[in-house]
């Protein structure tokens, strides 16, 4: 039996996961919607990764990122569970040694990493607000009623980009109502959009950074060929957008995963358990924190969110 | 005349010098007002202007939860920044809120007003005498300083007990025998008591551990509950933190010390820019100079005087190449959030370690 890992990155919109061996080289991986239900998701993709991989293949490590990291880390019991931006930074590091710059826009977040001489030397991450993220995107999209997949070939026909306020999204977004009523044609209304991004990404999460190539653009946004370009043209650097980007935060996590091997062999069989939270507010205090309980086949395995320590 | 109760916000563990103080030098009772929870910050955000600093609303939500316990005389004091005019605002939107106290300013247009602060403590107590209030003001002073002292080694020392929860522990009995001090003397006693047996709680410190320097506006970083418990969390990662901001600095070397801090920094700063910022400023040039791994600056949100110093403090950083994050805190900020940045961080100083 070969040896290898399994990396699960749990984002707000999509959750990915990758199989992959010693040599860090893929074998299986699955991309699909979180769609509000981190739980079902991960049972499904379980479900997708274990059907086609194959039998030769034993897995003795997961590893579990993303903004649902704690709560699945739990429910497959994974070996580690790591923030997103060291998922990112190792995973892409591992297709691009010398990268020096990481630009990632996801569904709610984006970040910026910079690399040097292989390890992450500063980062930042969008605070306030999702202005400029895949999830303001993905809701402009259905407005203009395009859908999201072609929203970049739109963008990349036009000449003539509308200016779109960056700063917010709801300036944003009534800016983009104003222009369509006044008639401009679509898909400048969508280059336009996609400059906006460009624009409130490097105003919000790239202030202050020195942005150097090798720039790797990674997220869901970066399948999006419109932001790519005019990434390209406000940074005049060639922004490089791998095949796997999507997949960068998964196969940084498996790589640690892999570091992190504890000689168990996980089985996979997930499905089959009984997986619950329930929310409750605690009224012992005047916190009144809302608890999570986590129920692995209705025994109370964890729970969360308390302030004071009592759980 | 019934007896007047006082109140006061919380602010770290210094509720206890404040009660020990207040208990000594008037006739009146001294109620330490209920413990910051998320009730506390829902009511004080409620009746605070939208963009205010944080540290504001904290401590109005507290005023409130005295005030509703029947706390009738408040103190609150001010600082070189927006905190200065905390008094006459707080003060108004109580009394719009239809409570009936009276609020002692201890700084008001900048200054103590200390014949002011005495007509207004006479009133409360017709008997009070300033003599023994300067005997127990020193005393208080010394207690400040002692648990200072103790914070700064358990700060540095926490994140590596080998028993979960014995420092806290064993300085939490420390600050209840310091509240029974008797005099100087059975202070100073105690003080060495609790500090040889907090010094001897086995540790487990590895010779070159993560160092982190702490920085930024005050109240945030003295209240754990207005920086989501920062501290603890470095101290579970395995680091050690150094701070500098606590009340002694404040009341007692500030004023010494900022003139050193210009002069050491004076490549980057001029002129004190209001509340902590030029001490901020050259706190970072000496923790980028004296072997830190990295620096942590929090502020509550919309604190003027750290977002002046916050493009020095990157730009110095730059310079040295060290690692720093920047966090600002509201009542609306989550959780996890921090927790991310927190750990990403961690993992960064900890592979630059490495290399």
């Amino acid at each position: 039996m070969k040896p290898c890992y399994l990396g699960i990155d749990i984002g707000s919109i999509s959750t990915k996961g990758v199989i992959i061996d010693q040599d860090h080289k893929i074998i299986r991986s699955l991309y699909l919607w979180t769609e509000g239900n981190p739980i079902d998701a991960v049972k499904r993709l379980l479900k997708g990764l274990k059907s086609d991989l194959p039998k030769c293949y034993e897995i003795k490590g997961i590893g579990t990122t993303g903004s649902a990291r704690k709560l699945i880390g739990l429910m497959v019991d994974a070996n580690i569970v790591k923030n997103e931006i060291t998922a990112h930074a190792i995973g892409t590091l591992s297709y691009y040694p010398d990268v020096h710059t990481i630009l990632e826009i996801g569904g709610q977040d984006s970040k910026i990493i910079l690399i040097d001489h292989g390890i992450i030397a500063d980062y930042s991450m969008n605070t306030l607000c999702a202005a400029g993220t895949g999830s303001f995107l993905s809701s402009q999209a259905k407005r203009l009623g395009i859908p999201i997949e072609e929203f970049g070939e739109l963008a990349l026909q036009s000449k003539n980009p509308v200016k779109i306020a960056a700063r917010c999204t709801v300036f944003a977004e009534s800016d983009l109502i104003h222009k369509a009523q006044l008639g401009y044609e679509k898909k400048d209304i969508v280059a336009g959009l996609c400059k906006s991004i460009v624009l409130n990404y490097l105003n919000n999460v790239g202030k202050g950074k020195q942005l150097k190539g090798p720039i790797v653009f990674q997220g869901g946004v970066s399948k999006n060929k419109g932001v790519v370009k005019y990434f390209e043209e406000v940074l005049g650097e060639k922004i490089i957008v791998d095949e796997n980007s999507h997949l960068m935060g998964a196969i940084g996590i498996a790589i640690l995963a892999h570091n992190n091997e504890n000689g168990k062999t996980y089985p996979l069989n997930i499905q089959d358990i009984s997986f619950q939270t329930k929310g409750q507010e605690c009224s012992k205090c005047s916190n009144h924190c809302e608890l999570l309980k986590i129920y692995r086949n209705d025994e109370l395995i964890d729970s969360w969110g308390s302030k004071c320590g009592k759980y | 005349m019934s007896k007047h109760t006082i109140s006061f916000p919380h602010m770290g563990n210094y509720s206890i010098p404040v009660y020990y103080l207040l208990t000594h030098i008037l006739n009146v009772n001294v109620m330490i007002a209920p413990k910051i929870t998320s009730k506390t910050i829902e009511l004080g955000t409620k009746y605070s202007p939208e963009f205010v600093c944080t540290p504001f609303k904290y401590t109005l939500g507290t005023f409130i939860e005295a005030l509703e316990l029947k706390a009738d005389v408040l103190i609150q004091a001010g600082g070189g920044c927006r905190y200065g005019y905390y008094s006459e605002l707080q003060s108004q939107i109580l009394e719009d809120l239809g409570y009936q106290f009276t609020y002692i300013n201890l700084v008001s247009k900048g200054k103590t007003d200390i014949k002011k602060i005495y007509h207004e403590l006479k009133k409360i107590d017709p008997n009070f005498r300033v003599l023994k209030a300067l005997y127990y003001l020193l005393i208080t002073s010394k207690m400040v300083k002692y648990m200072d002292k103790v914070d700064n080694y358990i700060r540095e020392n926490i994140g590596f007990e080998e028993v979960p929860g014995s420092f806290e522990h064993e300085n939490q009995k420390m600050l209840t025998d310091f509240s029974k001090a008797k005099g100087f003397f059975s202070l100073y006693h105690m003080y060495h008591k609790h500090f040889k047996k907090i010094k001897r709680l086995p540790i487990h410190k590895p010779e070159h551990c993560l160092k982190i320097g702490v920085i930024g506006e005050l109240y945030t970083l003295m209240e754990p509950f207005a920086n989501y418990h920062l501290e603890m969390t470095l101290a579970h990662y395995g680091i050690e933190v150094k701070r500098y901001t606590n009340a002694h600095y404040l009341l007692f070397e500030k004023k010494k010390e900022v003139k050193k801090y210009l002069k050491y920094a004076k490549e980057y700063i001029q002129y004190r820019m209001g509340a902590d910022a030029a001490d901020n400023i050259g706190r970072t040039k000496y923790l980028c100079t004296h072997g830190y791994d990295g620096i942590i600056h929090i502020k509550s949100s919309f604190c003027t005087p750290e977002i002046g110093a916050m493009p020095i403090i990157q730009k110095i950083c730059n310079q040295y190449d060290m690692p720093v994050i920047f966090f600002s805190f509201d009542a609306n900020t989550s959780q996890v959030g921090i927790e991310t940045r927190l750990e990403a961080f961690y993992d960064m100083i900890e592979m630059r370690r490495k290399k």
